[in-house]
């Protein structure tokens, strides 16, 4: 189908975008790459009356590197992401996860701040900027406020986002040299959206974890930071201790039944891929040698 | 506001004005106010490809953009490519292998291949099959198409040495 009839303004700074989102509130849209507001519109999900377009806004474009914080501007698009030495230096899950992220035509328009401000449960990004501990810093008139990642999420396409602000940037802090990172997801091609993904960060400590975040994706409203991981922190990870884990994980989730997969296959996939996780992280092959869950 | 917005854009190698509305996406605006009718509308939601056009040298999906995004940007489309010469080898390679059977995907195909073979002189068929991931063919089965662009890609890096 096609949109229907909408108002266009192509704003000329973000003071300008946000006089027009005051104005007219929610009943703007903001358009940055278009490309799940696009196709939302094209499916008449919904109309808005005004687009407001920032696509225009060189000033919330790039990626720059300021002591241990990585800042990214809301414009980058996923191509940019994805080739950027400074993300595969300082925050290489981001890297990986991108090649995950639809295909190379959606990814040269698509934006992470676009992602993250549309908040789909399926999608990558919005799980990496968990895992990854990520600062979403949004402007309104009143100024800046600065939101970690796990309170941005609220639920499906829900964000701490008002109709008045904008996604301005994301901080990520530089990840340390002992640190490592785990991402996949399930997909049933590559490219389309995750039936379960889990991207995780960790910081290594001898054989064991010293710190772990794990987001998974698509099997709740919102990404999911699991808080079952806990129980694999510190300790030497045993079969009987990843088992553990993995019941505490399931009783935590609550995924959703759709035409995709039931609730219950969601829930065995998370607990497969923690179990692939923690395999991956430790270098210990056994761990995932199934007969987990 | 939802008043018709002038454009100026670069169409192939030449400049084009137009009034547009803005609820006009770039694939409609391509095949209906220009006559473009190699770039084809499938999904409409940027699943299926088969809209795949070069703005600013990059593909994109054109269903997904709007042609007032495309004011003073250079839009290449299948006319484009195909009467350049750009990807005669390409085409004669589809045609060669039986890669195109009723054709609507085709100039998607052939603009998302040849993006891979601008970049990657060599690609083995994963990366061919990744790269044309996000283009559906209801034909084919994909394996002509693969060995297509795998065939050129052979031939060009031999024409190179």
């Amino acid at each position: 189908m096609k949109a229907s009839a909408f108002s266009y303004a192509r704003a000329t700074s973000v003071g300008d975008a946000l006089e027009l989102l005051v104005a007219h509130g929610d009943k703007a849209k903001v358009l940055s790459g278009g490309q799940s507001l696009m196709p939302a519109m094209n499916l008449r999900l919904i109309s808005p009356e005004l687009i407001v377009d920032i696509g225009e806004l060189a000033e919330l474009r790039g990626i720059a590197v300021r002591g241990d914080v990585l800042n990214i501007g809301a414009l980058t698009r996923h191509v940019d992401l994805l080739n950027s030495p400074d993300i595969a230096a300082h925050a290489p899950l981001l890297t990986e996860a991108i090649a995950h992220v639809a295909h190379p035509a959606i990814r040269n328009r698509g934006t992470l701040g676009g992602s993250l401000a549309h908040a789909d449960p399926a999608s990558e990004l919005p799980a990496c900027m968990v895992a990854l501990n990520a600062i979403i810093i949004i402007r309104g008139q009143a100024g800046e406020r600065r939101i970690a990642a796990e309170d941005f999420f609220t639920g499906i396409y829900e964000t701490a986002l008002s109709a008045q602000e904008l996604l301005v940037a994301v901080e990520l802090p530089v990840t340390k040299k002992e640190s490592a990172h785990f991402f996949f997801e399930f997909a049933r091609r590559h490219g389309d959206y995750a039936i379960a993904g889990l991207a995780a960060q960790a910081i290594m400590a001898g054989g064991r974890l010293g710190g772990l975040r794990m987001a998974f994706f698509a099997v709740g409203d919102r990404p999911v930071l699991a808080r079952a991981v806990n129980k694999l922190v510190n300790v030497t990870i045993t079969p009987a201790a990843l088992a553990d884990a993995a019941t505490a994980l399931g009783e935590e989730l609550d995924p959703q039944d759709d035409q995709q997969a039931p609730a219950s296959m969601r829930r065995h996939l998370a607990k497969v891929l923690m179990a692939r996780c923690a395999s991956a992280l430790l270098g210990r092959p056994e761990l995932n040698a199934g007969g987990l869950v | 506001m939802t008043a018709l917005t002038q454009i100026s854009l670069d169409v192939n190698g030449e400049r084009v004005d137009a009034h547009v509305l803005p609820r006009l996406n770039l694939a409609d605006f391509l095949r209906e106010h220009l006559q473009l009718t190699g770039t084809h509308v499938g999904c409409e939601h940027g699943v299926c490809g088969a809209c795949t056009v070069r703005v600013n040298g990059e593909i994109v999906r054109s269903c997904l953009m709007l042609a007032v995004q495309t004011h003073g940007a250079s839009v290449q489309t299948i006319e484009g490519l195909s009467d350049s010469g750009e990807i005669a080898d390409l085409q004669a390679a589809f045609r060669d292998r039986n890669a195109l059977q009723c054709g609507f995907c085709a100039p998607g195909m052939l603009m998302a291949a040849q993006d891979l073979l601008k970049q990657h002189a060599e690609p083995d068929r994963k990366l061919i099959r990744e790269h044309l991931s996000g283009n559906y063919c209801r034909c084919t089965g994909y394996h002509a198409i693969i060995d297509a662009v795998e065939t050129t890609a052979r031939r060009r890096m031999r024409r190179e040495l």
